[in-house]
């Protein structure tokens, strides 16, 4: 280990480090902006000089490898004038408007100008002006300013996976831009206004709106994924400005998806719901909350005691907080009705009572990095969870074998060694033929029920993806993982893909996880499931699940946080239940979307509510309100407890959400996907008859009530439009591939919807996203008509 | 986009690199196209890019960076007149004043019929022969307003 010196103090650093490393691991300062821990090495801007005893001339620290005996001064007078004089040359193009720029205030250019910059330019001679281009909604440019680190360009190419962002021309009349000013379209892209050390890359929903040093910092985490994304959320007069990351290794690094980072422009939206609304003679009146409160205790315990407690409801957003989950499924239960979930968007609860304790990764994210092999069942990591596709894309830029039985050929930034791109009824039989040829290879028996569905000769399985996929899981072992995704945990046979995975996982020595929606660990602890109490605790009587409260209508319904039509898997179902209801309490951030209900009361946003989220690795992370939510909006956990003690039940009396979550044992929470008995379900999603099949899978700007209304998202290229995604071949046998839009039927309804020619897409298949508006009606048909319109 | 001739030259480059190092073939690939289309178009490099499965602001980087690369329409004559230290002090300053009388454009600029682009460049190695200049793949040194005239005269 090579011993050097950095301005007089003695340190042994690893061999190869940098010496920019070795001196920011002392906390000794040497100025820089093209360096970046997290991105490859280019020494372009120069401003790292430093002096190096018997080294002719200044050497950059970020590309200078520790040697022993090396004696390196950081501000010896050659290292600051070496410093000064890039300094110089970088300010001679730079403009002086730092009044009318963003960045002023937190600009790394500027500070470091202060510190080696001169009073007064001696460049005479005209700056050169940069032409900008619309990137896109998230990002202003002011290209004018930029000094050509590249970080940006590095992100995309390193760290995004996209490149999308470039270098063109040379010299003088380099630019970083996009090809012909394409928009930048990553789900990633805001990472660079971070990155960016000076004004050129701003954020647009942010712009012009404070200054850095006005604005209050609060600690927040992000509801919208898995993740539990760290955020330092700044608001100026109780409103939320913007989102930054905050640096934590084990979650989300320094980065932040864009979904995490501009989802708080809807809590400022218009659409914000303030006073509480009761609903009379169809109109909506806007009450006081006593007046609302009594409404709804009135309306509930009507409904309980003329038609029963098994007549009310619970559904609730998977985005909710561990003490908001833990309250509305006490106050369910504490009425006498176990109807409580908030998996609104699974198919499949037959191995219910056998789940894990928390759904999750069953491993530190940090190890995902560091896998051989990874297995993707039904899973579009990287715009549903798209920190953690960082993580799968690092394993892949390690030499990880990443793998794939998906229905749709999604853009990874990875790519896939072997692939299974199946319609969905397929895809447990995609999976069982990957066991199947594991079994053969292995030499073992397959379980009885899975040998039986083998043999039956429905499932082929001496393709080469199968034996490749069987292959590298057998080859890989404990350093392999299989992660079940959205559209697995949303599939019509979720079981059976559980099962045969679990079993590929445990004769491989695999990790199992499940990649679940948003919150959704911190619903299974806090009780928010009918078959089990908090603390994982099985109840007496399993209450009905998401999918059974809608197909057979109740007499009540709680809604938490959601848009029903859209956050439910059949909307249309969901729509016709609670309109049949006699009673609907909504407890809503937002107006819109509430049109079943009788009484709204208005919630606090994930910004506005102290609450505890659990994240899929088990992590508990707790976070303070930020700012208080707009007019006569309340917490939702402070709701609840006034209600529980209006509805009479016991022990409703907390005076903190640290009271609330006391009462769940944070401390057992242990995630993973295992089944603890196993068992094959028979598979019941089965080839369409007639028509298509129907695949569905919510994106990634549609997921939440929130990210929904988050302006700035919805107008990203993400934001896919709600259409009928068919490959090329597939148009043309149904005869639809020149027309603008099709009608697309199932049974009850018709909708009309634009054709848009995906490759992606298998055949026999089309996609339909869901989690708009104009999908509801389709409900959640598995199989579609397609009759051109 | 491209010829059959032009793909297999290029799959020719490819395969001189090591699997998964199409990308080093850009420039190269960047030449046949250019050969082919004259100039480089968005089109075309776009069109590179998907050949090398590269993304197209990567191949736009190599195509902007260096000036043998055009990414605007040129003549059917490129005339490039060196105008570094040696051609300069042999006067290269009066070569390209000539050629833009006598073709009636500016440095840069081609001419209405299509038949010439005129370009200064940096040294093209034939210092002994200063002042000189390029036309298509051809040198032409020790330049006078006679012999450019004759030269010009002599093409199509």
């Amino acid at each position: 280990m090579p011993t050097i010196e950095i301005d007089g103090r003695t340190l042994d650093v690893a061999a190869g480090t940098m010496i920019i490393k070795a001196a920011d691991d002392a906390g000794i300062y040497i100025p820089r902006f093209c360096y970046h821990e997290k991105l490859s090495i280019a020494a372009n801007c120069r401003m790292c000089l430093v002096e190096v005893e018997k080294a002719p001339k200044p050497l950059p620290a970020c590309a200078t490898p520790v040697a022993d005996g090396m004696k390196i001064s950081t501000a010896s007078a050659a290292a600051v004038e070496a410093q000064k004089g890039t300094m110089e040359f970088l300010l001679i193009n730079h403009p002086l408007d730092c009044p009318i720029c963003d960045q002023g205030g937190e600009c790394p250019l500027q500070d470091q100008a202060m510190g080696y910059g001169k009073d007064v330019s001696r460049f005479a001679e005209n700056k050169r002006v940069v032409d900008d281009y619309d990137i896109g909604p998230l990002i202003s440019t002011e290209m004018t300013r930029c000094i050509h680190c590249t970080r940006c360009v590095r992100f995309g190419q390193e760290v995004a996976g996209i490149m999308e962002l470039g270098a063109s021309g040379r010299g003088e009349h380099m630019h970083i831009g996009t090809f012909v000013g394409r928009s930048v379209d990553s789900e990633l892209s805001g990472n660079v206004i971070d990155l960016c050390p000076v004004g050129a890359l701003t954020s647009k929903p942010y712009r012009f709106s404070a200054r850095a040093w006005e604005l209050a910092n609060a600690d927040a985490i992000s509801p919208h994924d898995c993740v539990g994304a760290n955020l330092n959320v700044q608001s100026l007069r109780n409103e939320v400005r913007r989102v930054l990351p905050r640096d934590n290794r084990q979650v989300n690094d320094c980065w932040l998806a864009d979904r995490d980072r501009y989802s708080y422009t809807a809590v400022n939206d218009s659409d914000r719901l303030t006073t509480p609304v009761v609903r009379r003679d169809d109109n909506w009146h806007e009450v006081d909350w006593q007046t609302a409160l009594d409404a709804a205790v009135q309306g509930l315990t009507t409904v309980l005691t003329e038609r029963g407690p098994a007549q009310l409801g619970a559904l609730v957003s998977p985005t909710a907080t561990l003490e908001e989950f833990y309250l509305l499924q006490k106050l369910v239960r504490g009425l006498g009705s176990d109807n409580i979930d908030h998996r609104l968007r699974q198919r499949d609860f037959r191995d219910d009572a056998a789940a894990p304790l928390c759904p999750g990764l069953g491993q530190p994210m940090s190890t995902l990095d560091d896998q051989a092999a990874l297995l993707l069942v039904g899973s579009n990591i990287r715009k549903d969870q798209p920190l953690l596709g960082l993580r799968i894309r690092n394993a892949f830029r390690a030499g990880a074998t990443v793998m794939a039985v998906n229905c749709q050929d999604y853009d990874f930034h990875f790519d896939l060694a072997f692939r299974h791109i199946v319609a969905p009824d397929a895809m447990p039989r995609a999976l069982a033929a990957v066991a199947a040829a594991f079994a053969v290879q292995q030499g073992i028996e397959l379980p009885r029920e899975l040998a039986a569905w083998v043999s039956s000769g429905e499932i082929e399985f001496s393709d080469s993806d199968s034996a490749g996929i069987a292959g590298q899981l057998a080859e890989h072992g404990a350093e392999a993982s299989i992660l079940l995704g959205s559209t697995a945990l949303q599939h019509a046979d979720f079981s059976a893909l559980r099962a045969i995975a679990q079993w590929l996982a445990t004769e491989s020595g695999a990790t199992l996880g499940v990649l679940p929606d948003a919150n959704s660990a911190a619903g299974w602890i806090a009780g928010a499931v009918p078959q089990r109490l908090a603390n994982g605790v099985a109840a007496s009587v399993s209450g009905r699940h998401a999918a059974a409260m809608l197909e057979q209508p109740l007499g009540a319904y709680i809604t938490f946080g959601i848009d029903p039509e859209l956050d439910c898997l059949d909307g249309r179902g969901a729509r016709a239940a609670l309109q049949s209801a006699d009673f609907v309490v909504s407890f809503s951030a937002f107006r819109s979307g509430q049109e079943a209900a009788n009484v709204v009361l208005p919630i606090a946003t994930f910004v506005e509510t102290a609450g505890t989220y659990v994240n899929c690795t088990g992590q508990v992370q707790t976070a303070a309100a930020a700012v208080a939510a707009p007019g006569e909006g309340r917490p939702g956990w402070k709701i609840l407890r006034v209600l529980g003690n209006l509805l009479g039940v016991d022990d409703f009396d907390y005076v903190t959400a640290a009271d609330v979550s006391a009462e769940v044992d944070v401390a057992r929470i242990k995630t993973g996907a295992e089944v603890s008995q196993w068992q094959l379900y028979a598979p019941n999603g089965s080839r369409p008859v007639e028509g298509l099949a129907r695949i569905s899978d919510v994106p990634l700007y549609a997921v939440d009530a929130i990210v929904r209304r988050a302006e700035a998202l919805q107008a990203t290229v993400d934001n896919r439009t709600a259409a009928a995604y068919l490959n090329a071949a597939q148009a043309e046998r149904l005869v639809v591939d020149g027309c603008n839009s099709v009608e697309v039927q199932t049974d009850g309804a018709s909708v009309r919807l634009p054709v848009v020619i995906d490759p992606r897409v298998p055949d026999g298949c089309v996609y339909i996203p869901a989690g708009y508006a104009e999908t509801v009606d389709i409900g959640d048909a598995m199989s579609v008509r397609l009759v051109a319109a | 986009m491209l010829s059959t001739h032009a793909h297999a030259e290029i799959d020719r480059e490819v395969s001189k690199y090591p699997d998964g190092r199409q990308q080093a073939a850009v420039m190269a690939a960047l030449r046949i196209a250019q050969q082919e289309k004259g100039w480089l178009s968005e089109e075309v490099i776009e069109y590179v890019a998907g050949l090398l499965g590269l993304e197209p602001i990567q191949v736009a980087e190599v195509a902007t960076f260096y000036s043998m690369y055009d990414l605007e329409p040129v003549g059917r004559h490129k005339i490039c007149v060196c105008t570094n230290i040696s051609c300069m002090l042999r006067g290269s300053d009066d070569v390209v004043a000539h050629l833009q009388r006598r073709l009636g454009i500016k440095v840069g600029q081609t001419s209405a019929d299509g038949r010439f682009s005129l370009r200064s460049v940096e040294c093209l190695a034939a210092c002994g022969g200063a002042p000189m200049m390029q036309i298509g793949k051809r040198y032409y040194e020790n330049l006078t307003p006679a012999s450019i005239d004759e030269i010009l005269d002599g093409l199509e």
